[in-house]
């Protein structure tokens, strides 16, 4: 039997291409990578009226054939049927927003000439009619050639007539006969806006109503006050409707921790599944809320057009440290996690100015250093109120993330005056129309992104918990002997032989020589890696639990806490980061030079730290 | 200006009046560089086109967002300095 056939979606970016995905696929749809690019593949499965059915994938925006970031080279290379691990489509349904007619029209000329069988999509239809368009779907056909659908995605209407349209595409072949010679941009762009008047039965001015919240949200006082609420709300948002879900996650790992312990009889098998697979994974799983409440403020924001708003008005700031507007998007989700930010930068345009974003990516204070810095603080930091309505500890945190925040800007200043050196980038977008989110293609996108990460958290992460557990489990203690567990492990050993002596000249003990070395699973593990060190020492396990605070109060000095600290701030602890950063760049070049910085910096800033505080008495 | 001042000078879109229509009268491709270049055509940036300074990110420097055709598109200002429009009268 022959595969269901294979139709691809293209469009110019801000088509509703997705929503039209959406509407065609519903929740049949799977995200994936193309093999060799970290461009995410989205393909699902509709049937046509008779029950056959139908591949479809989803291709990135482009605004032509020409590619100009790694996104639109994919756009290309599939629907010529160059792209490894994807076949040439049957056909493809090309998506215009009928608002922007001269414009997109451009990149669907290039798209027909290819000779594939193509229906047109008239998409946002309604939305043009509010703006004032009145258009001859008939017109648009009979001068492009081929059929046109007007359709209106977020409402699933015109889907039918669609699926019908394509139907017969597909049965009937091509229409037209592929165009060799290459018409150049400025002709290709002419004929496009002389069909747009000939498909434009009467207009009206533009509306005015995008243009008077655009008023407000590009404002240079009040947009920038705009904005500054909205990141607020949201990071308050992040941090306080995630405390539940995360304590009842916590408390679900604990649970089935408990659970494994008492249905099996000690063994190295049972330790493995409770202390390395179910402790590890749980230890990363915990993050989901946090990650889902900034997707959803982020998805949100990009979903209601806002985000481009945010990158203009952000564009001048960045711009001073040779970075683009577009840079902005990347690093605010590197503040719930480096991951999903690194592989947002795949939307700049400019390989170096991507490149310098995914280098400084880690340095935004991410949501798994807040348990290490919120112990810390809370065990060392006196709780003292130091102005009105602010208390040492919380300035403390808030000056851990501008200490981020300025380094990676610093960070980014140098790179790209020596590694990522180059022409500045540019700062080109079109701003979208202002929409209402739809709630479907929020929970959608909300779904993947949770499938990603937990993944990736059963994947990766489960890996290397499982060998840190095998490195801090054997070899075993031989019965009768006083040396503790920890210090007898092989990551006991490194931590003690080779670690220690690294780090002792910045104010780093013997427990945070131990901790460091799981906490390169993920930095939260570092928490975890104190807490077992002191209970593992101390017999009493319950007592243990308790003392972790008077622990740190008495082995650890102010000076020590500082370190400790900084060293958070910049230091790579992450293997996630590490991993993502490899397949983002192709290799392990830029992966190992992030590395390196960022160890090295972590190194003076933690050592500076310390030896300032001693010296003044801390 | 004094001396003929019913006459419209032709002026960069970088200095044009907020919500002065004009027409693109050229552009200096020769000043921007290929990618910069490419990506102007494709967001419909042609000698003839409607041109009009939305909004300027803040005084001095800054992205300006602009209409052209029924799109709004935001240009650094260096970019938006090679496109030269003739204003319109009224």
């Amino acid at each position: 039997m022959n595969p269901a056939p294979l139709v691809a979606l293209v469009g110019n970016p801000n088509s509703g291409k997705s929503a039209l995905f959406n509407a065609l696929t519903g929740a049949r749809q799977k995200v994936g990578n193309y093999p060799g690019v970290t461009v995410e593949r989205h393909a699902g499965r509709t049937t046509f009226a008779d029950g056959r059915p139908v591949e479809l994938i989803d291709l990135p925006g482009a605004y032509s054939l020409e590619p100009s970031s790694p996104d639109e080279r994919v756009t290309r290379d599939v629907i010529t049927g160059t792209q490894a691990g994807e076949r040439l489509p049957d056909a493809l349904i090309v998506v215009v927003d009928a608002a922007n007619l001269d414009n997109h029209l451009r990149f669907t000329l290039q798209l027909i000439a290819l000779g594939l069988p193509v229906v047109v999509a008239l998409n946002m239809i309604d939305l043009a009619t509010r703006d004032g368009l009145t258009l001859d779907p008939a017109a648009l056909e009979r001068e492009l050639g081929v059929p046109v659908v007007p359709t209106v995605a977020v409402r699933r209407r015109g889907i039918d007539e669609l699926k019908a349209a394509l139907s017969d595409a597909i049965r009937r072949g091509a229409t037209v006969v592929p165009h060799s010679g290459h018409d150049d941009v400025a002709t290709l762009q002419r004929r496009a806006r002389a069909i747009s008047v000939a498909a434009t039965v009467s207009e009206t001015p533009v509306r005015r109503w995008t243009h008077a919240l655009d008023a407000v949200a590009l404002h240079p006082v009040f947009g920038v006050l705009l904005l500054a609420a909205i990141l607020f709300v949201m990071f308050q948002a992040v941090f306080a409707w995630a405390q539940a879900p995360m304590d009842a996650i916590s408390a679900g790992f604990t649970w089935l921790g408990a659970a494994v312990t008492h249905a099996f009889p000690a063994s190295i098998f049972r330790s493995l599944v409770v202390d390395g697979i179910i402790a590890g994974v749980g230890a990363v799983v915990v993050f989901l809320p946090q990650i889902l409440i900034l997707f959803f403020f982020i998805l949100l924001l990009e979903a209601s057009g806002y985000m481009v708003r945010a990158a203009f008005l952000m564009d001048r700031i960045m711009a001073a440290v040779g970075l683009s507007g577009r840079a902005f998007i990347p690093l605010l989700s590197s503040f719930a996690c480096a991951v999903p930010g690194i592989m947002a930068t795949r939307t700049i345009e400019d390989e170096k100015d991507r490149l310098t974003t995914i280098l400084i990516a880690p340095l935004m204070t991410c949501s798994a250093r807040l348990p290490v810095y919120t112990l810390i603080i809370g065990a060392l930091i006196p709780n003292r109120q130091v102005l009105p309505f602010v208390g040492l500890q919380g300035l403390v945190m808030f000056a851990l993330y501008v200490m981020g925040i300025v380094g990676a800007f610093v960070v980014a200043l140098v790179l790209r005056r020596t590694v990522t050196k180059g022409a500045s980038s540019g700062f080109m977008m079109e701003m979208p129309k202002y929409q209402w989110p739809r709630a479907r293609d929020i929970v959608l996108g909300l779904w993947t992104r949770a499938v990603i990460f937990l993944k990736r958290a059963g994947t990766i992460i489960a890996t290397t918990t499982v060998i840190l557990w095998a490195l801090l489990s054997f070899p075993q203690v031989p019965a009768g002997s006083h040396v503790s567990p920890v210090d007898y492990s092989i990551a006991g050993r490194i931590a003690n032989n080779v670690i220690e002596p690294i780090v002792r000249p910045i104010g780093f003990n013997r427990d945070i020589s131990l901790a460091l070395l799981p906490a390169m699973a993920a930095r939260e593990v570092a928490v975890a890696a104190i807490g077992t060190v002191y209970s593992v020492d101390n017999p009493d396990s319950d007592a243990g639990n308790r003392a972790i605070l008077d622990n740190l109060r008495h082995r650890w000095s102010l000076a020590t806490a500082l370190a400790f600290l900084m060293w958070f701030v910049f230091a790579p602890q992450c293997i996630s980061t590490i991993a993502i950063t490899r397949r983002e760049t192709n290799g392990w070049r830029w992966p190992a030079f992030m590395v390196g910085y960022l160890f090295a910096l972590a190194y003076i800033a933690a050592g500076a730290t310390y030896w300032v505080a001693t010296a003044s008495g801390l | 200006m004094d001396m003929c001042p019913r006459v419209m000078i032709p002026v960069s879109l970088e200095s044009l009046p907020r919500r002065q229509r004009a027409t693109v009268a050229a552009i200096d491709w020769d000043r921007l560089a290929v990618p910069e270049a490419r990506r102007l055509r494709e967001l419909g940036f042609d000698e003839g086109v409607r041109v009009e300074v939305l909004h300027r990110a803040r005084l001095g420097s800054g992205p300006i967002a602009c209409r052209i055709g029924r799109m709004t598109v935001a240009l650094r200002r260096a970019v938006a300095g090679a496109i030269h429009v003739a204003p319109l009268a009224g």
